[in-house]
């Protein structure tokens, strides 16, 4: 199997590999995929509250080279973006940049999928965050 | 030091110089049919495959007139399973065979149950053997073969052939083995082992693609096969076609340099596939071997890397060839079946490789490899969130996977 330039070029070059404080409030962990399916992903995003700015995205992949290609891919589109428009980055933008071809799709999906989970920790907290000023107050 | 370096020895070797010297006359100037009988282009050509008979009986302990060549072993496995199949259709219709066999034996098998015969796929034990009981009591009043390899070609793991050979003498069942990947690396004997049928492949043992033999036992028993191919009646009726006589001489020349150079090659085998694990397992942790240690072939190693995936792995050496039971790496997206079959999780069959040593392989290499894949491996485990999570201590059996 022939791997684009992008894909070698992230696997060796591997941007914003490693791991943010998961218990700081401001950071959201989104973890996907199983071992058993050859894939698993760990990526997580540091939110400005104020700004509501992604500031900083680290990821750590199990899985092929597409794998962490895609999710590597991922981080660095993710600093500088808004919660909202992290959201609205869609797997198909992973294939079209890194010239993913048809059996590596789902590496693309599941780094959509990532993002989102880590979103969706963020937005947990966040209501947690909310929560207890309102019962504080 | 040439790159990228070849390692994949179970997958296909190159040719042995010497076997392609003894093959390339019989291409434009001793060219004769060997069929052909009333000329000397057809008798030197005849001359020439009966004394590649004589080769390859040797090196397997068997008679030269008990040697059929085929296409390969996948022709060989095919040849031996449905033609004992059909000769036999009348005495039984059961077969037990293994499920770590080739596909070649496997899909034989499956196409075989299509037209109402019977197969027990015999499981195996972690270590990747066979286990002998089971096979006494797989066997009925209606088996008429048992088909299983004599080495493995994913793990490189011995079978008991001889003690099965044993069973099914006892039996009175034919013995079937797949004999490709462990001929001219171990000593094979058709009698000592109480072998019926064997299937060889040139391409295994430094030969060239595309030639193959079976070897079909002549006396006590005499089996016999119904053909499949048909038109012309040659090797004694068993498989018809005009025979590939230069392939014939190489198979011939590539056993007899085995016969000669395998007391010397395997040590000097073993003794780089040793250097090459105690190397990975000295400078890495979490690496661990799949299948028998003590029943392996002297040439072969599969490893797992824990935490690491083998198709990223496989990258990451890309001037080494190699192959890995990743799913990644499969045209159908499965993992290994054969490590399956040893009870290994997925995770481990992902992270599987394998490595397959040969004639032309020198130490430099072999230390070159242990190099990269010691970089490599490290490099991909901090990329990794399950080595972190490991040593954290996290037990990740006991982890809900987000899976959809």
């Amino acid at each position: 199997m022939a791997y684009s330039d992008k894909v070698l070029d992230h696997y060796n070059n591997p941007r914003n590999v490693g791991s943010l404080d998961k218990k700081d409030s401001n950071v959201g962990t989104g973890m996907v995929g199983a071992p058993e399916c050859g894939d698993v992903m760990k990526l997580q995003i540091k939110v400005n509250d104020a700004s509501g700015i992604i500031e900083d995205a680290k990821f750590k992949t199990f899985g092929c080279g597409s794998a962490i290609a895609s999710s590597s891919l991922a981080t660095e589109w993710l600093k500088g973006k808004t919660v909202d428009e992290a959201l609205a980055i869609k797997n198909t933008d992973i294939v079209n940049e890194l010239s993913l071809p048809p059996v590596k799709i789902h590496c693309s999906v599941l780094a959509e999928d990532a993002i989102k989970a880590a979103i969706s920790d963020y937005r947990a907290k966040q209501g947690q965050k909310v929560g207890s000023e309102q019962t504080v107050a | 030091m040439k790159k990228p370096i070849y390692l994949d020895n179970h997958a296909t070797t190159p040719m042995d110089p010497r076997v392609l010297q003894a093959m390339l006359p019989y291409f434009t100037e001793y060219f004769g049919n060997a069929a052909s009988r009333n000329h000397e282009f057809g008798w030197v050509a005849e001359q020439a495959v009966d004394k590649a008979r004589k080769q390859i009986a040797d090196l397997i302990g068997a008679s030269a007139r008990e040697i059929i060549f085929t296409s390969g072993a996948t022709e060989s496995d095919n040849l031996a399973i449905k033609g004992v199949a059909e000769m036999y259709a009348e005495k039984g219709n059961h077969i037990i065979t293994a499920a770590t066999e080739h596909k070649a034996v496997l899909d034989t098998c499956k196409k075989l149950e299509k037209n109402g015969y019977r197969v027990t796929y015999l499981p195996v034990k972690g270590d990747g053997l066979v286990d002998l009981d089971m096979l006494r009591e797989a066997t009925t009043d209606k088996t008429i073969l048992v088909t299983i390899m004599y080495a493995n070609n994913e793990i490189g793991v011995l079978q008991p052939v001889a003690e099965i050979g044993k069973i099914c003498r006892e039996k009175g069942v034919l013995f079937h083995t797949d004999g490709v990947q462990a001929i001219g690396k171990v000593p094979v004997d058709v009698n000592r082992d109480h072998i019926d049928l064997m299937s060889i492949t040139g391409h295994k043992l430094y030969g060239p693609k595309g030639v193959g033999a079976l070897y079909v036992r002549r006396k006590a028993p005499r089996v016999q096969l119904t053909a499949q191919m048909d038109g012309g009646g040659h090797e004694r009726g068993m498989r018809s076609g005009t025979l590939n006589v230069p392939g014939i001489v190489g198979l011939g020349e590539a056993c007899a340099i085995c016969h000669k150079e395998m007391p010397e090659e395997s040590k000097r085998m073993q003794y780089l596939r040793d250097k090459l694990r105690n190397r990975l397992e000295k400078e890495l942790d979490e690496v661990y071997l799949n299948g028998s240690w003590e029943h392996r072939l002297p040439n072969s190693l599969n490893l797992s890397f824990a935490y690491v995936e083998g198709e990223s792995l496989l990258m990451g050496i890309n001037d080494v060839a190699v192959s890995s039971g990743s799913a990644c790496t499969s045209a159908t997206l499965e993992p290994s079946y054969v490590l399956k079959a040893l009870g290994l999780g997925d995770d481990i069959a992902h992270s599987s490789i394998r490595f397959g040593i040969g004639r032309f392989n020198t130490e430099e290499e072999i230390d070159y490899v242990a190099d990269k894949l010691v970089n490599v491996v490290r490099k991909l485990r901090e990329l990794s969130p399950l080595y972190e999570m490991a040593k954290e201590g996290i037990d990740l059996s006991k982890v809900q996977w987000a899976h959809d």
